[in-house]
């Protein structure tokens, strides 16, 4: 990998959270009514008002206003919940480890049940199985998570079968198996959509690699099925899934929000819902910022993994 | 059109989008009962001969709440697309004919826009207008905006080089007029596709909004707010959660299964798989 490319990539991915940084910004500065009235109430009155919008300097021109807010973030110092009276960093620290956990578990448990689903799918193309696995992938990206958590706890978690608790929070670190239980629904939600387009996608990547020449080739030289598959096709997919499951990172972090509204899960999204029914601003910024430096990161550890198995991408 | 039909994919999928199209048009006409009315004596029923997909905990029929609410949910997934796809196509394609800095400087602005999920994007519209269906369908097309875009661009930059494009320009005609006639009638293709699916997405984020309370609100028909307002009584009556989750799901799948056969029947590479 060229340190040229390194320097490339990581450049776009600052612009890419200057612009997000911003964005965040604009909106809370269209926001009706500005902090000093989310502050106080609608019922202050105009004097108590001024006091305040010049105690966080809101009179001053937006643009100082984004240079002092953004100076703050890069320091470390991101402001205080309007509504819990706690430090925003920490709130965003303790609600990140949580959902992580969440979001590993999911991803790691879709990364292993669906790229093997996509590439038997495309070696046994039109038999039974591809059309099942086909079937199970359309109705897994047609379901809102929303409803795939109802219906999991209605049918998992009711009381009569009461398998897994139907919600809530235990710290693998104190109890590991209350944790595991725990998991188990809101990681199987977003692993559903999640499984199912990824094994979709797999699914053509290898397909298209299996009609490809070199495969041709392989075959006709004679090597055995196995070796064409594990030596020639194999790799020549994976870069193309490593960048699908990527973008899919953007998937889990909207999923995550209302998985873990549903299932009570003290994460970011729960932070985040909680603030906007609040009007919380300093706590909806930081969340976004902190998903969109998650996202953004993502995509980028994934171009350099693909940098690094694919030579051609990293002299283009 | 025959191409469409003749793929497994393809004939479920018209099918389905017909059977919600139905329900659209025909959905009040068909309803057994007022979507509104309460039926204190059958509260939380199961299907019956009466009440054919059962009734809500305040007696209320759940088919005819589904078939009214056809109109709320699909209209708004159809609605926010289009809204979408019109802006973002606006974009993508005045970028990538105009080209130069002014395209770079779009693509960057909306590749920072991409690094925020879609439905966080439309939670934070939706929080700076208001909760409601008409704040809801603009804040998932503008959500929707950023992402259209780039598709347009790319197929317009695919098509910019062409000798037709170029001959245009060399005649002098006008950026309008290029890309009126020469560029949008080749590039629309991809479009719809992407449209076709996202409206898919646009449904489903809707629902998502409703089933949080900040898109449309009671006594409203929409699906997502059906099964909010259900799941208090969901262990009681499953049913009264599973009917419009499963009905979302449906439409869904109709538009999903739908744009992927239009998709096939674009491109003769894919079709001949």
């Amino acid at each position: 990998m060229t340190p040229g490319y390194l320097a490339r990539r990581l450049a776009a991915v600052l612009l890419v959270l200057l612009v997000v940084s911003f964005a965040v910004f604009a909106i809370t500065m269209i926001l009706p009514g500005n902090a000093a009235v989310m502050i106080l109430g609608e019922y202050a009155t105009p004097d108590q008002l001024a006091a305040v919008s010049e105690r966080l300097g809101l009179n001053r021109p937006w643009s100082v206003q984004y240079l002092d807010w953004l100076g703050g973030m890069l320091q470390g110092d991101w402001g205080m919940s309007l509504r819990l009276s706690l430090p925003v960093a920490g709130l965003i620290a303790s609600a990140f480890a949580n959902s992580a956990m969440l979001a590993a578990t999911a991803l790691v448990t879709v990364t292993v049940i669906a790229i093997p689903l996509g590439i038997a799918a495309a070696v046994k193309r039109g038999t039974r199985a591809d059309l099942a696995i086909g079937l199970l992938a359309y109705i897994g990206t047609s379901m809102p998570e929303f409803v795939t958590a109802t219906l999991l706890i209605v049918f998992l978690a009711g009381p009569e079968s009461g398998l897994f608790p139907a919600g809530g929070f235990v710290s693998p670190l104190e109890d590991f198996w209350g944790f595991v239980a725990h998991v188990m629904l809101p990681a199987g939600t977003l692993s559903l959509v999640l499984t199912a387009h990824i094994a979709r996608q797999t699914r053509s990547e290898m397909a298209d690699v299996l009609a490809s020449d070199y495969v041709r080739a392989a075959r006709l030289k004679g090597l055995a099925e196995r070796a064409v598959l594990r030596r020639h096709a194999l790799p020549n997919a994976l870069a193309p899934t490593i960048a699908v499951i990527s973008l899919d990172i953007g998937y889990l972090l909207g999923g995550i929000i209302v998985v873990e509204e549903i299932f009570a899960w003290p994460g970011l999204g729960r932070l985040l819902i909680y603030a906007l029914e609040n009007r919380d601003l300093p706590v909806i910024m930081g969340v976004t910022l902190v998903l969109a430096m998650v996202y953004a990161t993502s995509n980028l550890i994934s171009d350099l993994v693909i940098a690094m198995i694919d030579p051609r991408v990293r002299y283009a | 059109m025959r191409d469409l039909l003749r793929s497994p994919a393809g004939l479920v999928g018209t099918c389905l989008l017909l059977l919600v199209g139905a329900m659209m048009v025909l959905g009040p006409l068909l309803a057994p009962y007022d979507p509104q009315s309460f039926h204190p004596r059958a509260r939380l029923q199961g299907p019956s001969l009466a009440h054919l997909l059962g009734t809500d905990q305040f007696g209320r029929d759940l088919l005819s709440r589904l078939l009214h609410g056809a109109r709320n949910t699909v209209a708004f997934g159809l609605g926010a697309t289009a809204l979408g796809v019109i802006i973002g196509s606006i974009i993508g394609v005045t970028a990538g004919v105009i080209g130069g800095w002014i395209d770079s400087a779009i693509m960057r602005v909306l590749d920072g826009l991409l690094a925020v999920p879609d439905l966080l994007f439309t939670l934070l519209i939706v929080t700076m207008l208001g909760a409601g269906m008409g704040y809801a369908m603009l804040a998932v097309s503008v959500a929707f905006t950023p992402g259209m875009a780039r598709i347009a661009r790319s197929a317009v930059l695919s098509i910019r080089t062409r000798e037709y494009v170029l001959a245009a320009i060399a005649r002098g005609e006008s950026w309008g007029w290029i890309i009126g006639r020469e560029v949008l009638p080749n590039a629309i293709g991809p479009i719809v596709v992407e449209a076709t699916i996202r409206v898919s997405f646009a449904m489903m984020i809707g629902a998502t909004l409703g089933f949080l309370g900040l898109g449309a609100q009671p006594p409203s028909t929409e699906w997502g707010l059906m099964v909010a307002e259900a799941r208090q009584f969901m262990f009681r009556s499953p049913w009264c959660v599973a009917v419009p989750g499963v009905a979302i799901a449906l439409a869904a799948l109709g538009f999903n299964l739908f744009g992927d056969a239009l998709r096939d029947s674009f491109d003769p590479r894919r079709r001949l798989r």
